[in-house]
């Protein structure tokens, strides 16, 4: 449901940061239309040529997907500055009445990096234990010693169910080439 | 009776003790996850589906058969605890069952919920049973025009039917589409979106892209607004039934599933409307419409089974047409492509063992349900109060589990917190994640089939409306075009009612 607000053209230019808080839409939008663009780029400047079959080549959806984007993005900024808002998604466990919580999501996001780099060079059970402890952590829980013996049950286990039983491999690092 | 013959066949190939084993660990896994507060079905089978990488097909889906059906039983116990629920299709169960669990009727609730789900279940398969065979038969000769024109059909019901603006859905499949662009073109094999990566030249996987946008996507989304005290869940007993709650349930669980059905097996959003529509029926029926708002029995009874049967109807689009009408069937689809196996009206031909084995374990995993969860209830009520921290640490950390083992890449865990932080936007900014999926999953298919069809008609557009089938499927897509006008009707009726 699109909730109408009351569109201000008209305010001075101090507000300008407020009304670019309310119109941070506006954001989707530039990235729709960014990625419209280099769709396109990327299919026009394809070389096709090698093996064009048929009357419609690799290039002809890409196009029409790049067209699309570049046409929704001015349409949705379109709607945006009529004072249309997409609705943030409920939850069971959301409460949209506080303001965002970006430094938690950030902290997470980086939690996730560290996992991405560490799995390959020291193992999935010790990676995923600090991916979950961290986690965990980054989320609120401060239990010095439930948090990290959780993880690193839950990795152990998860290892061995998925790279032992269900024939899934992950990799076991230096620390299960001891033990 | 071919259908009956095979599936027997079916039975024989669920009822080997192996496979019993696998639809028993999906139940129980399943109902597990689905019982978890914030996940609904569609992240549930998305964070399993790497449990069965490593299993032969009938076994998996087996399995992932018992996962979906477990996710149901299991989110409807949530949403009648919690009265918050994960999904659309949970929220009418929270409308009379909240109310009966705060008034010490949360057992039959309960009770009223899982025999529901197992009725609705049982009638949709049997109807499932009944009917995909034959809609196979008529889709066998269906060619490249027919299959782009459902495809289209896909494309518009998701982007036009859910969600509240059409501009947000479009945006979302935009970007789905655009994400299958990228990696080898299938036909001449030439480079599309890959910026000279090898690793990106194979395109990015629809599992890394469904677990990216269901699991991590919500779960930084959750983050970000963390409720600081989570509502605290009812306690229940077990599970019961007395006389007059049979009295009142029996015609709700029966007459719902001819609501669902047909719901599930048409693009129309899966579960959602049918719950309601199966709502207000049974109001207006019922000999004790004071209770509704309150409490009432017939209010759990009949939604739930129409949302049961309309997770079998959605099986038959999906199996027989190769089309998802729920985020569910579009992961189940990307689980398919998993094994090389393309769901079609081919697919009974091609792998009878496969899809009655699974037809069969629908019925085998109705029944572990309702002998297995019924006495569980209190047990699984328990995961209701699990620390948040651990539940969404828990899922970031199966998602990571999830992407790795699709290929063993660490960069596949990269791409999946990009897509995760994608998904985190579109949940800030009000657009509905199951369009990007399905523009994943079906839009690489869907540009062969409309350059196949362009190649037989020599590029002439009219290749692409020759035959009457495909002609009958613009005709729908049209009608929901208009469907803004109807719905509008639909609505205020449904303000009016509610």
């Amino acid at each position: 449901m699109n909730s109408r607000q009351t569109p201000t053209p008209s305010a001075p230019r101090s507000d300008t940061r407020s009304w670019l808080r309310d119109h941070s839409e506006l954001g989707v939008s530039v990235m729709l239309f960014a990625l419209g663009v280099l769709v396109l780029t990327d299919a026009l400047t394809m070389d096709v040529d090698i093996a064009q079959r048929g009357p419609v080549g690799p290039t002809t959806v890409p196009i029409v997907v790049g067209i699309g984007l570049l046409v929704i993005a001015a349409l949705l900024a379109f709607d945006v500055m009529r004072g249309g808002q997409g609705e943030a998604e409920g939850g069971e466990d959301i409460d949209l009445s506080e303001p965002s919580d970006w430094r938690t999501v950030l902290l997470l996001g980086g939690v996730f990096l560290g996992f991405a780099v560490l799995i390959d060079p020291v193992g999935f059970p010790v990676s995923g234990t600090l991916l979950f402890w961290g986690a965990a952590y980054a989320l609120g829980s401060r239990h010095p010693q439930r948090d990290p013996l959780i993880a690193a049950v839950l990795s152990v286990a998860t290892y061995y169910i998925f790279n032992n039983l269900l024939g899934v491999p992950l990799p076991g690092g230096p620390l299960m080439g001891v033990l | 009776m071919d259908s009956l013959n095979s599936l027997i066949d079916g039975f024989g190939t669920a009822l080997t003790p192996i496979n019993l084993m696998w639809a028993v660990i999906g139940v129980l896994l399943g109902t597990a996850i689905g019982v978890l507060p914030g996940i609904g079905p569609a992240m549930a089978v998305a964070l399993l589906l790497p449990v069965t990488y490593g299993l032969e097909p009938t076994g998996a889906f087996i399995m992932f058969a018992g996962i979906y059906y477990g996710a149901m039983f299991g989110g409807s116990t949530t949403s009648i605890l919690l009265n918050t629920p994960g999904e659309s299709a949970a929220v009418v169960a929270a409308i009379e069952g909240n109310p009966m669990a705060k008034s010490g009727r949360g057992s039959q609730a309960l009770a009223a919920a899982a025999v529901g789900h197992f009725a609705g279940g049982l009638i949709g398969t049997i109807l499932l049973v009944a009917l995909a065979p034959t809609i196979a038969e008529l889709a066998v000769d269906i060619g490249a025009p027919d299959y782009f024109a459902i495809m289209v059909l896909a494309f518009i019901a998701v982007t036009s039917v859910l969600g509240s603006s059409r501009i947000r859905g479009l945006a979302s499949l935009l970007i789905g589409l655009t994400i299958g662009l990228v990696g080898l073109d299938t036909m001449t094999g030439q480079q599309r979106l890959t910026f000279g990566s090898l690793q990106l030249s194979d395109g990015i996987d629809v599992v890394i892209v469904a677990v990216g946008l269901f699991a991590i996507g919500e779960a930084l989304w959750v983050a970000a607004h963390l409720r600081r005290n989570a509502a605290a869940p009812i306690p229940v007993g077990r599970p019961w039934l007395d006389k007059s709650d049979l009295k009142r349930t029996w015609k709700p669980w029966l007459r719902g599933p001819f609501i669902g059905f047909p719901f599930g097996a048409i693009p129309a959003g899966g579960a959602e409307i049918p719950t309601f529509l199966s709502y207000v029926t049974e109001k207006r029926l019922s000999k004790n419409k004071n209770e509704f708002g309150k409490g009432a029995i017939e209010g759990v009874a009949g939604p739930e089974s129409a949302a049961s049967a309309s997770a079998a109807g959605t099986l038959v689009s999906m199996l027989t047409l190769g089309l998802p009408t729920t985020a569910v069937a579009a992961v189940m689809l990307a689980a398919f492509q998993q094994y090389g196996i393309q769901p079609g009206p081919l697919l009974f031909e091609r792998e009878p063992d496969l899809v009655w084995g699974l037809i069969a374990s629908l019925f085998v995993g109705m029944v572990l349900l309702l002998a297995l969860n019924l006495p569980l209830a209190p047990v699984w009520a328990k995961l209701l109060q699990i620390p948040r921290p651990y539940l969404y640490a828990g899922i970031l950390f199966f998602a990571g589990v999830g992407a790795y083992a699709v290929g063993g890449e660490a960069l596949d865990l990269v791409i999946l917190l990009i897509i995760g932080l994608i998904g985190l936007g579109m949940r800030r900014y009000g657009l509905p994640v199951l369009p990007a999926v399905i523009g994943v999953i079906l839009g690489p298919a869907a540009e062969q089939q409309l350059r196949r069809a362009l190649q037989m008609s020599d590029g002439s557009v009219s290749g692409l409306v020759n035959t009457p089938f495909s002609v009958t499927i613009y005709l729908i897509i049209a009608v929901l075009l208009a469907w803004p006008l109807l719905r509008k009707k639909f609505q205020s009726r449904r303000n009016v009612s509610a």
